[in-house]
């Protein structure tokens, strides 16, 4: 298959839904020309308008790039960065790099996972809370790092964590709250 | 743009830096961010308008300093001031040092941090020379500490071949893993045939435990677009692409900003300094994948595809993006391209050892007083990175190992601290240099632990395309895990053994080759700690019943 085939005219077909976060994933196939090789970059628009990537939104992004379902599906699988699940409301990813491990960044996560009951990967029955390991965020130098939704929390100790969580869940303020990596 | 409007730009914001009484950078990286940086900034800057100094002195975000332990750090200087260093920020510190110090003239001791501590004295930099003193976000402050002249030279004075030369001549190795001579890399693409030849920066940075890229596109992006241009012009490509990991949005943010400044100032894009050169830079956005850090699956990455690599040959400098010749070096080898250009090929060269020229950057982390970043010549003992620079062991623990090359690489152990730190001497260790990730272990450490934690890592990572690596992971780190649970026989470790120097032997890419490389080393130097996890017994060559 070509994939570095020449810009492609626009479709005149928008998505049926109206949806106005398909307008997103349209601005982001404009710009790219709807070329087949910027699939990469239409599944990141999408994952960042609906949070995760439905069926709908993969039969879409083929429609509009005239690649083949398998093909889409082979990428959006491929990448831990793309869900195919939607997550919870609040996220908290802990950091299993190497400086972070050495760190103990496992004890945070074992007690996370015990006080939540779920484990990496998994969503809370009520949807409120997804829990998640990351490879390296890297902010090695202030290890053991937590994500707690964007935002970055250093030198964590095990019932600190646990505490933000609850805290984010409540809609509190954490404990000095911590800046988001954005 | 030409090269005296880039010396007026140049000489303006010098001027405009000098009229000010001093300047208070702050850490704007991500690690001091986390640890409050913005409140100090926004206390700093409040202060500073209620003290009436908002004239006089400048409040400048920076990128990292290096020592990220003891965030958010912050430093004074000013055309008559003596440099102040201090850490521990707090907003009230901030406060106080605004009127102690910027307004009653006396540094605020309880937070001052010692400037000829070794953390600092003993670094070198090169690839860091602005990191923590310009404002990644203006590049008026790169171009006043010279930036994009030695691009304004290479195009005016120099032909391609001759800056493949100083490249070569400079010594420079890659710095994202393998240690390939850079210049004869660019020189192979400079001569291969091709209409459409391409430049990427691999800012993918997969080593958990490694930060270097990420400091350096957050902390000088001008510096990495710079290398990449010159690079472009040494090879004859017009188009680059810097593809930086997903878990970097500041990275990202601080590179679009860079692209665009650049693009507005003409030393990117069409016509660069009136010369028919033209160079564009397109980002994109890695999704989470370790093996797309490898050359050939980061360019299908790049192309949209499932990032599985391919065998080489052919060689991206062959054939890569689109089948047309492709560059691609490490975003640190990037970064020393300027400096070699500016200031002499001899120069870089007589830094470093005979074979590993230059400086390089570490992220010094785990059991280690000081963990943060550094960048030291090479050729520096491991004792003197950490005992020194890193300032020894803390909780009154002992050195046990200090872990190079991420999951590619292996544990050194403490009778070979004063091994210099290059190229072949990590190798020869049964570990390697990596891309920087530098992580020291105390005797709390067990290493067959260490080794399960990278064969997870490999095992997750592993792609699965190629059988050796997608199986063989799954293998051993199911036996770590059995020797872990105290059921493993010494056949088990036999067999482990084998499994190791099968993978290395077939495995198709670089991280199946390498995968066992920290199994490998453990048992090389920690031997007897595998064997007092065997089952009871089995140490001893008593017989076990999965062994027959
Ligand atoms: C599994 C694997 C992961 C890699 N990850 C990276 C990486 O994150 N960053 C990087 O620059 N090089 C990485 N490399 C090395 C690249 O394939 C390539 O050699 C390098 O980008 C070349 O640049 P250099 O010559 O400047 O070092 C990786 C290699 C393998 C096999």
């Amino acid at each position: 298959m070509s994939v570095n085939a020449p810009p492609r005219p626009k479709p005149e077909t928008e998505h049926p839904s109206g949806d106005p976060r398909f307008k997103l994933i349209d601005r982001t196939l404009k710009r790219l020309q709807h070329r087949q090789d910027s699939l990469i970059e239409v599944l990141h628009t999408a994952q960042e308008a609906f949070g995760y990537l439905d069926d709908d939104v993969l039969i879409y992004a083929a429609q509009q790039l005239k690649l083949p379902l398998s093909w889409v599906y082979g990428v959006a699988t491929f990448y831990h960065f793309f869900s195919l699940k939607p997550g919870g409301e609040h996220t908290c990813i802990v950091c299993l790099g190497t400086a972070c491990y050495v760190k103990k960044s496992g004890e945070i996560l074992a007690a996370l996972e015990k006080e939540f009951g779920i484990k990496p990967g998994q969503t809370t029955a009520d949807k409120k809370l997804s829990l998640a390991q990351a490879r390296c965020v890297g902010s090695c130098g202030l290890a053991p790092v937590v994500v707690i939704d964007g935002g970055v929390h250093g030198r964590e100790m095990a019932n600190e964590t646990v505490a933000r969580v609850r805290a984010a869940l409540a809609h509190v303020a954490a404990p000095a709250a911590g800046e988001p990596a954005a | 743009m030409n090269r005296i409007e880039l010396q007026a730009i140049a000489d303006k914001e010098i001027e405009r830096q000098q009229e000010l009484k001093c300047r208070v950078l702050c850490c704007a990286s991500t690690a001091c961010l986390s640890s409050g940086g913005q409140e100090v900034r926004k206390a700093l800057q409040d202060e500073l308008k209620a003290a009436g100094l908002t004239k006089d002195v400048q409040v400048v975000a920076t990128g990292c300093k290096g020592l990220c332990s003891r965030g958010p750090v912050v430093e004074v200087t000013g055309p008559a001031q003596e440099r102040v260093l201090y850490a521990n920020v707090t907003a009230e510190a901030a406060q106080q040092i605004v009127r102690q110090h910027l307004v009653g003239g006396q540094p605020v001791n309880d937070y001052r941090l010692d400037a000829d501590s070794p953390f600092f004295t003993k670094q070198v930099r090169v690839v860091l020379s602005n990191s923590g003193i310009v404002d990644p976000e203006r590049i008026e402050d790169y171009i006043a500490r010279q930036g994009y002249a030695a691009l304004g030279h290479a195009l005016r004075e120099m032909t391609p071949e001759e800056v493949c030369l100083a490249i070569r001549r400079s010594g420079l190795r890659g710095r994202g893993g393998a240690g390939y001579a850079t210049g004869l890399k660019w020189d192979l693409v400079r001569k291969a045939d091709g209409r459409d030849k391409y430049v990427i920066a691999n800012g993918d940075e997969g080593d958990p435990g490694a930060y270097m890229d990420r400091t350096l596109m957050e902390s000088d992006p001008h510096r990495v677009l710079e290398g990449m241009a010159l690079a472009g012009y040494a090879v004859g490509a017009e188009q680059g692409f810097l593809y930086v990991r997903g878990e970097y949005p500041l990275a990202v943010k601080r590179l679009e900003r860079a692209i665009k400044a650049a693009e507005r100032q003409g030393v990117l894009g069409s016509r660069i300094f009136d010369s028919n050169f033209n160079f564009r830079v397109d980002i994109r956005i890695g999704a989470g994948a370790f093996v797309c850090g490898e050359e050939t699956a980061l360019m299908s990455s790049i192309m949209g595809r499932r990032g599985e690599p391919r065998p080489r040959p052919p060689y991206p400098a062959q054939s890569g993006l689109w089948n047309s010749p492709t560059l691609i070096n490490n975003v640190e080898t990037f970064g020393n391209i300027a400096p070699i250009i500016l200031n002499g090929p001899e120069w870089y060269a007589a830094m470093g050892t005979e074979k590993s020229k230059g400086t390089k950057i570490f992220a010094l982390t785990g059991n280690v007083n000081n963990t943060g970043l550094i960048e030291v010549p090479m050729g520096i003992t491991l004792r003197e990175i950490v005992f020194e620079i890193g300032g020894g062991i803390p909780d009154g623990r002992t050195f046990k190992a200090a872990q190079t090359g991420g999951p590619s690489g292996g544990c050194i152990p403490a009778e070979y601290l004063d091994t210099p730190v290059d190229y072949e001497s990590l190798t020869a260790l049964g570990s390697m240099m990596g891309s920087g990730g530098l992580i020291v272990m105390d005797d709390q450490t067990s290493m067959v632990d260490v080794a399960k934690f990278y064969m997870e890592f490999c095992m997750d990572e592993s792609c699965g395309k190629c059988v050796p690596c997608r199986v063989g992971t799954a293998q051993m780190h199911r036996l770590l895990s059995r020797l872990i649970a105290g059921e493993a026989s010494a056949a088990d470790l036999a067999t482990l053994e084998e499994l190791c120097r099968m993978v290395k032997a077939l495995s198709l890419c670089g991280l199946g080759q390498s995968a066992p490389n920290p199994i490998l080393s453990t048992l090389k130097y920690f031997r007897a700690e595998y064997e007092a996890r065997l089952k009871s017994g089995a140490a001893h060559g008593a017989p076990s019943q999965e062994a027959a």
